[in-house]
């Protein structure tokens, strides 16, 4: 007996074909616009590389072997970061969501936390661990600690209290009742905290990576700026935007997968 | 040999029989069937015994002492106007209350799966497909091997087999009560408690459930309370109708038609005014 049910694909769910395309129309008019821009003169090569020029750049670091490290770097110290702020965050928003006493107990000072700017923190944390990984680790999971804290707390809170009287009365206990009802309910509260949490979790690291690194993509740009190559600093922007893209797209699919009960993601 | 009585005393039913004499034998025989399908019921319902039952929520006395006996199997409506207690007396009933003062008794003892309660709400997870909604209805059972089958089971009863593969979000207002029924009736309860189950139906739907419900009753005996702003749906439905007013038990009517009952038939609209009038009264009181 499945719990949640949610396992399977929903009808609705194809991988993308022509409705896919779509929404890259815009994306590949503007590079071509770009282009021909470029090619013409219109903008000098000086201010903006053709986008031919950024991906021949592109091409050469991929042969060196120099931007798949670096990518590789980036993407993770995201995910570690991630995992270890999105978890703390998921964890505290479980424990005061289901105990007043925690909620008492953190929740305050958790508030006056949130409301210091974690990129403010960055000259004390270069003191705390100089430019190691630990560094960037630690702004990217402060960073993504609060939405999800904060989405998670407020989608157990908001859980239809019939349904759990309902569960109550049939009999069920308190894991059961997180499982079937508790934990169901918040859920789609849940991924609206993780896609605000990719969001900040590249940003952090992008302004990390600039600051205060010897690897990674902000590195990257950093250092071809230092020898005037702007084709790979707008590489590196681009990439910043095709990350960002394909972590929402992951988690958009996650949601698909595990919220197909929900009339939103239901086609008809 | 309908009668309608505002006390159950079973004097009136030899009243009534002395009236139809020609057809006494008849009558006798039919009795008797009916005595024996209530035998059968009376294993599967439970009685139930109340005693000096007070409620209150702050300075508000909802109850002031009921006292109440329901035989087992035997199908009850409790009416009233809104905020009398009706839908208290239900919750404490339920166990979903706590009991200031007085007793509910059950005579022998139960289990939490014997008692089950249907919400105006379905109260459906709107995360799990029918089938495990009506799965959650099996307590502490849920677990066991046979889960799925008792849960079809159920389902079929309700007659909602080809949804059991959907969401509930996709389901009419109606099948989702009947999900809820399903759900309510997987464990077999020996009390099952509505709390106003059909108000949010529109009246065509309203009339189908209640004839569902009524089958239902029928085929498994429980003791049924049904807690219900509807006089016309209190009187199809059940043996015996409570008024409540402030807190009190008013009236206690019961209600002899037939079964099948006929909707809109002259004695049911009778006995349906009549208590309206009860009803009313006390609203001309206040």
């Amino acid at each position: 007996m499945s719990l949640i049910d949610s396992v399977s694909l929903p009808r609705g769910f194809r991988l993308p074909r022509v409705d896919g395309l779509i929404q890259w129309i815009v994306p590949l008019a503007i590079i071509a616009i770009w282009q021909v821009a470029s090619v013409t003169g219109f903008v000098p090569t000086r201010v903006l590389p053709a986008p031919s020029d950024v991906v021949l750049a592109g091409w050469k670091l991929l042969l060196s072997g120099e931007l798949v490290r670096n990518i590789w770097v980036s993407f993770w110290r995201a995910s570690i970061g991630f995992l270890i702020g999105g978890g703390i965050g998921f964890a505290f928003g479980l424990a005061n969501g289901l105990s007043q006493l925690s909620a008492k107990l953190t929740d305050t000072t958790l508030q006056m936390v949130r409301n210091v700017p974690h990129l403010a923190l960055i000259p004390l944390v270069i003191l705390w661990f100089g430019i190691d990984e630990s560094a960037k680790l630690f702004l990217v999971a402060l960073g993504v600690f609060f939405p999800i804290y904060l989405n998670t707390l407020h989608g157990i809170r908001t859980v239809d209290p019939q349904l759990i009287e309902m569960g109550r009365i049939y009999g069920m206990t308190d894991g059961e009742l997180f499982r079937r009802v508790i934990f169901p309910g918040a859920l789609p509260s849940i991924f609206v905290g993780i896609r605000f949490a990719l969001g900040i979790m590249w940003l952090t690291l992008i302004v990390a990576e600039t600051i205060a690194a010897s690897s990674g993509l902000g590195y990257m740009a950093m250092q071809a700026r230092e020898f005037m190559l702007i084709d790979v600093v707008v590489l590196s922007i681009l990439i910043y935007a095709l990350l960002g893209k394909l972590a929402d797209s992951a988690s958009r699919v996650l949601e698909r997968l595990t919220l197909s009960w929900h009339p939103a993601f239901q086609k008809r | 040999m309908q009668t309608a009585l505002r006390t159950s005393l079973p004097e009136s039913e030899l009243a009534s029989r002395a009236k139809f004499a020609p057809q006494a034998r008849v009558v006798r025989e039919e009795r008797q069937e009916e005595r024996q399908s209530e035998r059968q019921a009376q294993t599967a319902g439970l009685p139930l015994s109340i005693r000096g039952l007070r409620k209150s929520f702050g300075d508000n006395e909802v109850l002031r002492g009921i006292d109440l006996q329901i035989p087992a199997g035997q199908f009850v409506a409790i009416v009233g106007k809104s905020g009398c207690g009706k839908s208290t007396l239900l919750r404490l009933i339920a166990g979903l209350e706590k009991i200031d003062a007085g007793s509910i008794g059950f005579v022998q003892d139960v289990q939490p799966e014997d008692i089950r309660v249907m919400f105006q709400e379905p109260r459906l997870l709107p995360w799990a497909r029918v089938l495990s909604n009506v799965e959650v209805g099996l307590g502490r059972d849920r677990s066991s091997g046979d889960a799925h089958a008792r849960a079809e089971k159920a389902l079929a009863e309700v007659g909602l087999t080809d949804k059991r593969d959907q969401w509930p979000s996709v389901l009419s207002g109606g099948q989702k009560q009947r999900v809820a029924l399903g759900r309510a009736l997987v464990s077999r309860p020996r009390v099952l408690a509505f709390d106003e189950p059909l108000g949010a139906l529109d009246a065509l739907t309203r009339i189908s459930m209640q004839r569902l419900l009524e089958r239902v009753w029928r085929d498994q005996g429980f003791t049924a309370i049904l807690v219900t702003h509807d006089v016309s749906e209190a009187v199809a439905l059940a043996d015996r109708v409570l008024v409540i007013d402030e807190g009190r038990i008013a009236h206690d009517v019961t209600v002899n038609a037939a079964r099948p009952r006929e909707r809109g038939s002259a004695e049911l609209a009778s006995l349906e005014g009549s208590i309206l009038s009860h009803l009313l009264s006390a609203d001309d009181r206040t």
